[in-house]
């Protein structure tokens, strides 16, 4: 018997966003076009987002992964009005990663207001990639209204 | 508030229908595939849709479109509107993945609750992108937004019955675009229901007008509805001049094929479209499957080209009779 | 016509370089084969195992180098070059707010800093106030906050304006920040005449690269040549422009795209201002440039050397300079930010001293040298220290700044020289006939060839095609090396709170009929295409602040938004 639900491999979805002011898009650009090339839909929404923004489009592109690209030091203070607004909609079963120059001291931090990682500096792609569908998959498996 | 992964699909609609955003996405993501979900979603969605104005908007690379539609935006709220937009991504089909950017330059309105913004990506199997545009309409429509836009670039013979499927098209160009223009031309070029010169700043935006006005006059463009006269607009997306202008035209065109008629026809015709494309691709899917799951068999008769044309034909003629005692849930 | 090689010597050397290449050669790799197949440097240019005679058989010495001072300039704008004067040693510093700056700059001069520069916080950088929305979280952090001509006192007091120079990384606020700069000056006593440094001021590089822009490029460009003609006519010793590669490398270009992409900057600022009924050589000599110094050595140094040949030619022949000044492209530098890494942080100061060497060699005019703490935050003074001096070191104890252009007559240099400039033109033709940088800046050309380049390195980086030590080769796990990296510490939030103050208590206390006026009338002459100088410096002086100038012009010119480009 043959199933109607002809089983495509799923796509996963992450947005790829710049917060905060600065302008260094390199690596939110490279990491956008490596996630591509493994294979994920990727939303990329620019340079200067707040996190409102960010937050407003992952829900509306309903992305597995948020990954967040930080070059000018505020991390801190960004990412936890991101990880607030999450909360506040009940939306933060959305793993969420950063990247960008973040000293190593601010990791624990960043981990402790609920990042699912943070990417250092020299980080390779494949393993950014490999966490990202890793995160994708437990998020995907833990919703039950599919069918 | 119970974790969204524990809802089940009613209470998944009744929360997106009560205007939350997540529960929105995650709708639309179900959608994409329409056979995945059981059809009483489907049609607890479409009861309610039929009412909004389907606005297509296409131009060539290079026009302004996506500022264009973000000044759009702002005036259609200002009048109280509420706006969706499906950004159709001419990303390249080349890799398994897609890089969606189109809504980078409407981000500015990604907090206003109401505005949604959808990227679909144009990749993937025929006929599919098209398929999730249409589905895509027939939630915002039951969700409420009264004005939904489909951004295209406008080439492709899929993205061409999109348009086809708006009830009103909108051309976007700019000053000295006429070879571009003339590319156009065998795609949506002739039945815009309103021309945009958009950079109307520029140097040549009169020849480019007069060039655009001509072929109006003359009936080369335009063909979409004897009842409309088809408008000629300029703007500058970028100083946000000309907009209020487009805004007016749109409602006025929305105005107007209320009163023919027309508004109904096009929404039977979208949902035609969508018939058709479902079938369509609930079959390629299937055939796709079958002929997957007999690589071996395929494989040796193409070794053994004895027949070959005999073997293919019986081959089909077994696959079809297969799906046509599918039972599709 | 003065080659350096007649045909019969270059026809024996290139029998021997045969015979070598068949009976020594073979021998030695079969024993040690090479350790990769084929040697590229960063820009992905071929590198050969042995550079002769033979590469450069046509080279006409007085055609392609010249003399110091002399044209084409390529090995260098002075005659005596470091000889007579060491170049700028100007470090880049910034931070908090005009207090802590204040500091940290006075400590740079006392340790023998010999020019300012100033970085300046991303809300200034964009020309919004600290009390802005998207400003929160954001004030003192990258750089300095100066959001009115009182911040600007209070960094400068105690630093006599007419004595030291200044350079200003910023770039559409580049006008208001001058104005502030200008009006503390004033305040100071000093005269006009005295005041001396440099506005970055280069509107395209924000488009291609550095992503700090506001206007559209059309203002962008018009807002840009405005204080260039304003400053040639009233500040005769400040640099209105510099004219940007560094940022363009960052941003994943290659050296050849960064040489051309900034002289193709160069040359549509030019054409602007002659488009303005200037003449070429009343500006021309206050035109400056700047270089990013990245880790391929040979590389970077032929790319100076290319540099000032290619302007040098552009002015003369495109332009039709007179004055020699008018050819001269005078420099800075920047070792390269991402060329230093987080692993092993150390590492960053042998790299940093390369890339220094490679910018003296080069003949740059003034430098600045990245602290090796910067992959982590704005450097320390522990770092900054180390920094200026591994310039010191080269300067005053490695000799290398004691003779001319040194590498001149290196097969392998002057080879490489060529090659950069070849691909350099190659570049410039093909943004020539997409009609001029801002056009081509407008169709994206430059923006997807630069996206293109960081994806193809970080490819290779990947693939260890390239090389980075501790990265991707050497590679450690010791994370309290990195730990015990001794990071600037300062209260962010308190710096902000006290930006937020200051600023609402000059809104409070200014004379607001002065203040309408001065935007009011600013606004006019942006809708008129009147010089906006003269009016944001009345705006600066009647205590209008940077975000209420900027708004007055984004009014009027509107804001950018870039098209997505990957």
């Amino acid at each position: 018997m043959l199933s109607p639900q002809y089983t495509k491999e799923k796509q996963y979805k992450v947005l790829v966003a710049k917060l905060g002011i600065d302008g260094h898009d390199r690596g939110a650009k490279v990491i956008a076009r490596a996630l591509r090339d493994f294979g994920f839909d990727v939303i990329y929404t620019g340079i200067r987002q707040t996190p409102e923004q960010i937050i407003s489009a992952a829900l509306q592109e309903d992305v597995d992964v948020i990954g967040i690209s930080i070059l000018s030091g505020s991390h801190i203070y960004h990412m936890k009005k991101l990880m607030e607004g999450l909360r506040s909609l009940g939306a933060d079963d959305i793993p969420v990663v950063i990247g960008g120059t973040i000293p190593i001291i601010d990791v624990e931090e960043l981990r402790r207001i609920g990042i699912r990682e943070v990417f250092l500096p020299g980080e390779s792609l494949r393993r950014i990639a490999d966490v990202v569908r890793e995160l994708a998959k437990e998020k995907r498996e833990k919703e039950s209204y599919r069918g | 508030m119970p974790s969204f992964s524990q809802l089940n699909l009613e209470e998944l609609l009744n929360r997106a229908s009560s205007g939350n955003l997540r529960a929105m996405g995650k709708v639309l993501s179900l959608l994409e595939n329409p056979y995945e979900i059981p059809k009483n979603l489907l049609e607890s969605l479409a009861k309610r849709s039929g009412n909004s104005q389907v606005i297509g908007i296409t131009g060539i690379p290079g026009s302004g479109k996506s500022t264009l539609i973000s000044r759009l935006i702002t005036s259609l709220r200002r009048n109280g509107h509420k706006v969706a937009i499906v950004a159709i991504d001419p990303s390249s089909p080349i890799s398994k993945g897609a890089l969606l950017g189109d809504r980078l330059r409407m981000q500015e309105h990604a907090t206003d609750p109401g505005v949604f913004i959808r990227s679909v990506s144009s990749k993937g199997l025929k006929g599919g992108l098209s398929l999730a545009a249409l589905t895509m309409i027939e939630a915002f429509d039951a969700f409420g937004y009264d004005k939904i836009i489909i951004e295209t670039v406008g080439v492709g013979q899929s993205e061409v019955d999109i348009m086809k499927a708006a009830h009103t098209i909108i051309v976007v160009t700019m000053p000295g675009a006429g070879d571009d223009i003339q590319a156009l031309k065998a795609g949506v070029m002739e039945i815009g229901d309103i021309y945009v010169l958009n950079k109307e700043d520029k140097e040549e935006s009169r020849k480019t007008y007069e060039y655009l006005l001509f072929a109006l006059e003359k009936g080369d463009i335009g063909l979409s509805d004897s009842s409309w006269r088809p408008r000629l607009l300029k703007t500058s997306a970028i100083m946000g001049k000309g907009i209020d202008d487009l805004a007016i035209s749109i409602n006025d065109h929305y105005d107007h094929i209320k009163k023919t008629g027309r508004f109904f026809e096009k929404v039977i015709s979208r949902r035609t479209l969508m018939m058709k494309l479902l079938a369509e691709q609930l079959l390629i899917e299937n055939v796709e499957k079958i002929y997957d799951g007999m690589q071996d068999k395929l494989n040796a008769v193409a070794r053994n080209a004895d027949k070959i044309f005999i073997a293919s034909i019986e081959i089909a003629k077994r696959v079809c009779s297969e799906i046509d005692n599918l039972d599709v849930n | 016509m003065t080659y350096l090689y007649d045909k019969r010597s270059i026809n024996e050397i290139k029998d021997s370089l045969e015979r070598w290449e068949k009976e020594v050669l073979p021998v030695w790799l079969d024993r040690v084969p090479e350790r990769s197949e084929g040697f590229t440097t960063l820009s992905d240019i071929p590198v050969k195992r042995l550079y002769t005679p033979y590469d450069i058989q046509d080279f006409d010495y007085n055609k392609k180098l010249g003399f110091p001072g002399t044209h084409p300039y390529t090995r260098g704008i002075h005659a005596t070059m470091y000889r007579a004067r060491l170049w700028t040693m100007r470090m880049f510093s910034g931070f908090g707010g005009p207090e802590e700056t204040n500091k940290r700059l006075k400590f740079l001069i006392e340790h023998g800093e010999t020019g300012l520069s100033l970085a300046f916080d991303y809300p200034t950088l964009l020309g919004i106030d600290p009390d802005d929305s998207m400003a929160q979280g954001e004030v003192g952090i990258v750089g300095v906050s100066v959001p009115t001509i009182e911040d600007m006192k209070i960094m400068f007091s105690g630093i006599n304006m007419g004595e030291v120079t200044t350079n200003m990384t910023i770039n559409p606020p580049a006008p208001v920040l001058l104005s502030f700069y200008v009006g503390t000056a004033e305040e100071q006593g000093v005269d006009y005449s005295r005041i001396g440094g440099t506005t970055q001021n280069d509107p395209l590089k924000e488009f291609i690269a550095q992503k700090s822009y506001v206007f559209p490029p059309e203002p962008a460009v018009r807002v840009g040549m405005d204080l260039i003609e304003w400053s040639v006519k009233n500040l005769p010793k400040w640099n209105p422009i510099s004219i940007s590669g560094y940022h363009i490398r960052e941003a994943g270009s290659t050296a050849v795209q960064e040489l051309a992409f900034t002289i193709a900057d160069g040359i549509e600022y030019v054409r602007q201002l002659i488009s303005r009924g200037l003449d070429v050589d009343d500006f021309a000599s206050r035109l400056s440039f700047f270089w990013d110094s990245h880790i391929n050595f040979f590389e970077e140094i032929a790319k100076f050397r290319a540099a000032r040949r290619m302007w040098a030619t552009i002015m003369k022949e495109w332009f039709n300079a007179k004055k020699s000044r008018s050819m001269w492209m005078r420099f800075h530098t920047q070792t390269a930010g991402v060329s230093l890494t987080a692993q092993q942080p150390w590492n960053n100061i042998i790299r940093t001293a390369i890339e220094a060497m490679a910018a003296v060699l080069g003949g740059t005019q003034s430098l600045h040298t990245n602290s090796f703490d910067e992959p982590f935050r704005v450097p320390s003074e522990f770092a900054a220290k180390i920094a200026l001096r591994t310039q010191q070191i080269i300067a005053y104890e490695s000799g290398i700044a004691d003779t001319i252009d040194p590498l001149a007559g290196s097969y392998y240099v002057e080879w490489l020289t060529d090659e950069i400039e070849n691909r350099a033109w190659d570049y410039i033709d093909r943004i020539e006939r997409l009609g001029g940088m801002l056009e081509a800046v407008k169709k994206g050309y430059p923006q997807r060839e630069v996206t293109e380049a960081s994806y193809t390195y970080q490819r290779y980086v990947e693939e260890k095609k390239k090389y980075i030590v501790g990265v991707n080769i050497f590679e450690d796990r010791e994370i309290d090396e990195i730990r015990n990296v001794p990071l600037l510490e300062y209260n962010q939030e308190e710096i902000e709170r006290r930006q937020k103050e200051r600023i609402s208590k000059i809104r409070a206390s200014r004379n607001l009929e002065r203040w309408e006026r001065s935007l009011s009338e600013l606004r006019k002459a942006a809708e008129k295409d009147i010089n906006i100088m003269p009016y944001i410096l009345e705006a600066a002086k009647a205590r209008a602040t940077l975000g209420e100038i900027m708004n007055t012009l984004k009014e009027v010119f509107g804001t950018y938004v870039e098209p997505p480009i990957y």
